[in-house]
């Protein structure tokens, strides 16, 4: 190829994650944000003011001036918005910290393994995928009400004698979170861990650290950019989670999503649940923004 | 400063019969599986030796490090470091330090926190690990680059960061794995001096690994050549040279012509051969093997000299041959002289002065020879 031609070429390649982004995520961000600040309206779609290219220049600018926060303005005023959101964190928060905690010894274990056995761990954690993800949060109902597998099990073997309420609580959440977001944290965490320099470790026992605290000050310290990458891939869409708090949650449980869901469908309030989401996005994007830009503060003084 | 020589003139523990070994593996073996790594051996190492073992990969020299180091645990026999046994002494609690092939630096700390590192394991106040570290990199010459992380360096400056992190907590023994494997020729030619000065300076016990030969043969008090997890011979380099005990260790040390034959005599030190192609060998030889049995000999190609008159001790250790390839390689000239009986002996002289009247050139017909104690009667 030409010098020029793989100059052009390389103009593409780079134009096309942008355009993704213009795409898939700032146009569709832009009509959300749009309709957040549009009033209700029993219409066809349901929100006013509506653009119309017949109404000129000057209709544009008298649509522009009845846009308005009020949505906002609503949402800190019903308590219920704001509890909403503090109780998606909490729950998304909780099954982030309990998904590291059994990804991590999972992912320790895959890179620990010989060499030969690895691609078929790696094919276990994947082979979820394959089943839909709705029908594997089904079968958690199968088995956590109180009839169900769970119960009967530890009825069985005399733990309990009475079968334990977990389903349509917070717990069958964390476990469904749990559950379905686990290849997501046991990836990122194998893959930093998979490539580090076994040396290190021995090097640390060498100067003196116990196995335990070698581990902490060297390996744990090192998988960091994992598990940070897996808490991240983890916690986002929890906080938004829908399916699972629907179908495995109870009544007590309030998540965002679900509210999102009630306001958009139930209510067919299109605004108000757009302003929901342009704050569910704020609340997550913002605190992200601040990590990487510290990230890549700390990388350039040298990792 | 004392020159190295005139310490190491006189130092040879091993041959006096008090000293007591520093580090002694007693009939080790490590089996991996079916495999035997380290073969029932038995090595001693003194106090202050520079001790290098050498061999090629997969011989166990390795391993046997490792099983210093603590990280692997010998399936029997036992090692002793100064009068104490090391079994079931964990690596972190053991008074030995090691570099990494790898050299195995923290990427996530600084030149300053690996070299502290251990020290802050051991619970040193701060104030004196400061110091020390300032000590240790000063020593390396690397007192400018404290606050820099590894992957900022150089290899040849990520190399004198794990040496000094090993060497931080003073340990009995410094166990050294392929020290200079990772660097390019000149520096590594360098940093084998700037080694066995540190050595000195501080007075440790050196355990080094290399598959390296002229490494070891610079560096070390003695080497241990070692193949399919046995040492086949342990001796200062001229003796591992000069007098290899065995057909492996001629081969494996440097280049050598080995002529295999049958002993016609054994007379007054001198041991007669002749050879499959009809050479006649006289070689001085504290050896005796029997008359009539099977030996080998082996000679180096600096020992054997060419040129195109036939030699005075002719018949005996000469034979005529043709000049097959000539390599020039600036300090020396290596000749390929092809015998009568189709065998190519390899012979390199000095090019001790700057142009020579007469070269032997290519297809010259020349005479080869050597004298009776220019090489070694092998007996396997």
């Amino acid at each position: 190829m030409s010098k020029f031609g793989s100059a052009i070429f390389n103009r593409l390649v780079i134009i096309i994650p942008y355009a993704w982004l213009l795409f898939f995520f700032l146009i569709p961000f832009f009509i959300v944000f749009r309709i957040s600040l549009s009033e209700t309206a029993v219409a066809m779609p349901p929100y006013l003011p509506v653009f119309n290219w017949s109404d000129g220049f000057s209709g544009f600018l008298a649509d522009i001036r009845q846009f308005s926060i009020a949505n906002y303005v609503w949402l800190t005023e019903d308590a219920l918005y704001i509890k909403a959101y503090a109780s998606s964190l909490w729950i998304a928060g909780i099954s982030t910290i309990l998904t590291l905690m059994i990804a991590y010894p999972i992912a320790y274990g895959m890179a620990q393994a010989p060499g030969t056995i690895r691609p078929t761990l790696l094919m276990l954690v994947i082979l979820p995928f394959w089943t839909s993800f709705l029908i594997r949060v089904y079968a958690w109902i199968a088995i956590l009400k109180p009839e169900g597998l769970f119960n009967q099990l530890l009825l069985t073997l005399g733990v309990i004698d009475q079968p334990l309420i977990i389903l349509n609580t917070n717990w069958a959440i964390y476990i469904g979170i749990v559950y379905s977001y686990l290849p997501f944290m046991v990836l990122p965490i194998y893959s930093a861990l998979e490539k580090m320099d076994h040396s290190l470790t021995e090097a640390a026992q060498d100067l003196g650290c116990t196995p335990i605290s070698a581990f902490w000050q060297v390996t744990f310290r090192l998988s960091m950019p994992g598990v940070v990458a897996g808490c991240m891939l983890v916690f986002i869409p929890a906080v938004g989670e829908f399916v699972i708090p629907d179908l495995l949650g109870g009544s007590e449980t309030l998540m965002i999503g679900k509210t999102l869901w009630n306001e958009f469908n139930a209510n067919r309030d299109w605004p108000v649940s757009s302003a929901v989401a342009t704050i569910l996005l704020l609340i997550l994007v913002v605190p992200i923004m601040f990590f990487q830009q510290a990230q890549a503060k700390a990388d350039s003084e040298g990792r | 400063m004392k020159s190295l020589g005139s310490i190491r003139r006189s130092f040879a523990p091993w041959s006096d019969p008090a000293s007591k070994p520093f580090i002694s593996f007693k009939n080790v073996t490590k089996k991996f599986g079916d495999f035997v790594a380290v073969d029932n051996l038995s090595l001693d190492i003194f106090t202050r030796e520079f001790f290098a073992l050498l061999g090629a990969s997969g011989c166990g020299k390795s391993t046997l490090l490792r099983m210093l180091a603590g990280f692997e645990q010998p399936s029997s026999g036992e090692i002793i470091l100064d009068g104490q046994s090391l079994a079931g002494i964990p690596p972190y609690k053991r008074p030995v330090n090691m570099m990494f092939q790898s050299y195995a630096l923290f990427p996530h700390m600084t030149v300053e926190s690996n070299v502290a590192f251990g020290l802050k394991q051991d619970g040193m106040p701060k104030a004196d690990i400061a110091e020390r570290v300032d000590q240790m990199l000063k020593l390396v010459k690397l007192d400018k680059f404290a606050k820099r992380k590894p992957h900022q360096l150089s290899g040849g400056q990520r190399q004198r960061v794990a040496l000094a992190r090993s060497i931080a907590k003073r340990p009995k023994v410094l166990l050294l794995d392929e020290p200079l494997g990772a660097l390019d020729k000149k520096l590594r030619e360098e940093t084998q001096f700037e080694l066995m000065d540190l050595q000195q300076e501080l007075g440790l016990t050196f355990v080094v690994v290399t598959h390296d030969q002229e490494e070891a043969m610079t560096m070390a008090d003695r080497i241990a050549v070692m193949a399919h997890g046995k040492v086949i011979q342990v001796a200062t380099p001229p003796e591992i040279y000069e007098a290899p005990n065995s057909r492996f260790v001629a081969d494996f040390i440097g280049d050598v012509n080995i002529f295999d034959g049958t002993v016609s005599a054994v007379e007054d030190g001198f041991v007669r051969i002749e050879t499959e192609g009809g050479l006649s060998i006289k070689v001085a030889s504290p050896e005796t093997p029997a008359v009539g049995g099977k030996a080998g000999f082996a000679v180096r190609p600096e020992k054997i000299r060419v040129g195109s008159t036939r030699p005075a001790c002719a018949p005996i250790n000469a034979a005529e041959g043709v000049v097959w390839d000539i390599g020039y390689l600036g300090d020396m000239t290596v000749f390929h002289v092809k015998l009568k009986d189709g065998r190519v002996v390899k012979a390199s002289s000095l090019n001790a002065v700057r142009s020579v009247e007469d070269p032997i050139g290519y297809d010259q017909e020349v005479w080869i020879w050597f004298d009776e104690n220019a090489g070694v009667v092998l007996r396997d």
